[in-house]
């Protein structure tokens, strides 16, 4: 816990910053320490003798056991002030003084019979405590705040005050009138005193919970600022360092800019789309991966979607052998591809605009076309249609009935 | 005689690689480069077409769209933008807007647009075609305006062909139509898209496919 993130805003080191810093963080020292160095801190941030918050310690301690838990809790939830070189040894005969002195005022205690707080103290000396550790974490212009917010939510509001002051003086009396007899008046009263201290503090407490949101709120937005420059940096600026690099191939520049813009686009205007799960998430994977592959630009446009089934896999394969086809032989500088899933039909259309070809003329051993598109598309019940010649450029249909429950 | 445009956009960069782009027939009358300046230019230069660019500073094209059409100009837009998000493709185009292209359009593509947005004609690209194409078809509330609300299947094929990259001329000689009837069915599209009641149109696009 020593090195939360609170710790880059402690001070620097040793005590100049209390003249600039009326509320400086409370840290704790290395020097001086008698355990943990709690003490030496508070000391300091309260221009006091750390003999005088060391004893309230062993006081609280022997009285109820506060002590030792306020003690923890700090040390808890201080951050320890940077120390640079071997660290001093602590003083352990200072200590054995101190534990000396609880020592005996507990046996004094002991023999005399004088009653401790018992257990209506407890809930007191908890939220004393945890608002104790409130305070010190704040940073010193929010404690400032705080404090300016207070004040100003009593003067606005004397008559709430006063009936919480009233409650916390009558709660305070009855709870001392009660004292060591019964635990039930006990929890009553200290109920009391709680109900007069939230009176009081209510639109301060109101207050810094809506502090607190914004907080939180600000913190989700620069969350959410550093996950987009995380992005831009690892996609766009790499990818114009590798223009840069490229410079003199334009090819493989247009290709770079082209699968840039279509990661950024994807990233900033699609729905988030399973490539294994959905039709329209399929062809545009399969038409990325091309357009990679060649550099040649495929543009393509999706309307509606179907759940991908094995047909339509099929049929984005026979789909993605066409976009093939159109990238490396047709010569055309665009490919536009078209797919569409109504209910019970989907069709994808790959067309390009370059040299066209004479079906007749393909050689049978050349498997593109025959087999891996026509061939592919019947086997799994659809229909491809291609519509070509030469100098017209190439339209390849592919549809497929589907059959839904 | 020569087209007088106004080229809208934040970027000036990009509007002086669209004044090199265009052909003869253009004439580039002015730049503006946000709300403001856009709205004053219109008012000032009377260009027949506004290149209108979506995101800007000070609302965007739409609030160009809003005041301009609001006061009772006649000035045409063709809304050019590298904006991909069916919100933005359909709000400019409700907003007025007689087109919508994508920035990386061709010069000479960008050339013709420019001429049909001047005659009068809209200008789809293969994209905000897909858009009108779901927009229409993801239609389970029944109509409102049965002549408003839904593509006559001729449109849906013109629609259709435009998605594919067809040029006009390719979807007339596919049709067995003249290109004029390709022009019209377009516009008639447009005219649906922007006084369709269907209010999920602009909202649809948001939800779409995510079911």
């Amino acid at each position: 816990m020593a090195d939360r993130p609170t710790f880059r805003d402690a001070p620097p080191a040793s005590p100049p910053e209390a003249e600039d810093a009326p509320f400086p963080r409370l840290t704790r020292p290395v020097e001086g320490r008698l355990v943990a160095g709690v003490a030496q801190g508070a000391a300091q941030q309260l221009g006091l003798d750390p003999v005088v918050i060391r004893l309230a310690f062993v006081l609280l301690t022997v009285v109820s056991g506060i002590g030792v838990v306020a003690y923890v809790a700090l040390w808890v939830f201080t951050p320890r002030r940077p120390f640079e070189g071997h660290e001093p040894p602590r003083d352990w005969s200072q200590f054995t003084a101190f534990a000396a002195i609880g020592l005996a005022l507990t046996g004094f205690g002991w023999l005399t019979g004088t009653p401790t707080g018992g257990f209506g103290t407890w809930p007191i000396a908890v939220g004393g405590i945890g608002a104790l550790i409130l305070w010190q974490q704040a940073a010193p212009d929010r404690r400032k705040r705080w404090m300016s917010g207070a004040v100003r939510g009593v003067r606005h509001n004397w008559i709430r005050s006063a009936l919480g002051m009233g409650l916390v003086v009558i709660g305070g009396i009855g709870f001392l009138a009660v004292r060591g007899e019964w635990v039930r008046p006990g929890l009553l009263f200290t109920a009391v005193v709680v109900g007069g201290l939230a009176v009081i503090g209510a639109p301060w407490l109101a207050g810094l919970w809506r502090e607190l949101q914004l907080e939180r709120r600000e913190r989700i937005r620069q969350e959410e600022r550093a996950e987009v420059a995380a992005h831009v940096h690892d996609s766009v600026l790499h990818t114009l360092t590798l223009i840069q690099r490229n410079a003199n191939d334009p090819r493989e520049v247009q290709r770079l800019a082209r699968a840039q813009e279509r990661e950024l686009r994807n990233w900033l205007y699609q729905p988030v789309q399973n490539a294994d799960a959905t039709f329209a998430g399929a062809v545009r994977r399969a038409a990325a991966e091309e357009e990679d592959a060649h550099g040649v630009p495929i543009e393509i446009v999706c309307v509606g979607d179907q759940d991908l089934d094995g047909p339509l896999r099929a049929m984005v394969q026979a789909a993605r052998q066409a976009m093939v086809n159109a990238a490396k032989y047709s010569g055309a500088s665009v490919v536009s591809v078209y797919a569409e899933a109504e209910p019970e039909e989907a069709t994808i259309f790959v067309r390009d605009r370059g040299k066209g070809f004479d079906l007749d003329e393909v050689p049978l051993d050349r498997m593109g076309i025959r087999e891996s598109i026509i061939g592919r598309m019947e086997r799994n019940g659809g229909t491809a249609r291609v519509r070509t010649a030469p100098g017209e450029g190439t339209e390849i249909m592919l549809t497929m009935k589907l059959e839904r429950l | 005689m020569t087209t007088k445009v106004l080229i809208v956009d934040d970027h000036r960069l990009f509007r002086s690689g669209v004044r090199a782009e265009l052909g003869d027939s253009i004439e580039v009358v002015g730049e503006a480069e946000d709300v403001e300046s856009a709205v004053k230019a219109i008012a000032e230069l009377r260009p027949d077409v506004v290149l209108l660019d979506v995101h800007m500073p000070g609302g965007g094209g739409q609030e160009v769209l809003r005041r301009v059409l609001g006061s009772g100009s006649q000035v045409r837009f063709l809304a050019l933008s590298v904006s991909d998000a069916a919100e933005d493709v359909i709000g400019v185009i409700r907003g007025g807007a007689r087109g919508y292209v994508t920035k990386n359009i061709s010069g000479n593509e960008l050339t013709e647009a420019i001429r049909r947005v001047a005659e009068g004609d809209a200008v789809f690209s293969p994209r905000l075609a897909g858009f009108v194409l779901d927009a229409f078809a993801s239609s389970e509330a029944p109509p409102i305006d049965p002549e408003l609300d839904s593509l006559t299947q001729r449109e849906r094929e013109v629609l259709r062909l435009i998605a594919r990259g067809y040029a006009y001329k390719e979807i007339a000689k596919e049709l067995f139509i003249s290109v004029k009837t390709v022009e019209t069915h377009v516009s008639s599209v447009l005219r649906k898209l922007q006084l369709s009641n269907r209010h999920e149109l602009s909202r649809w696009a948001t939800a779409r496919r995510l079911v």
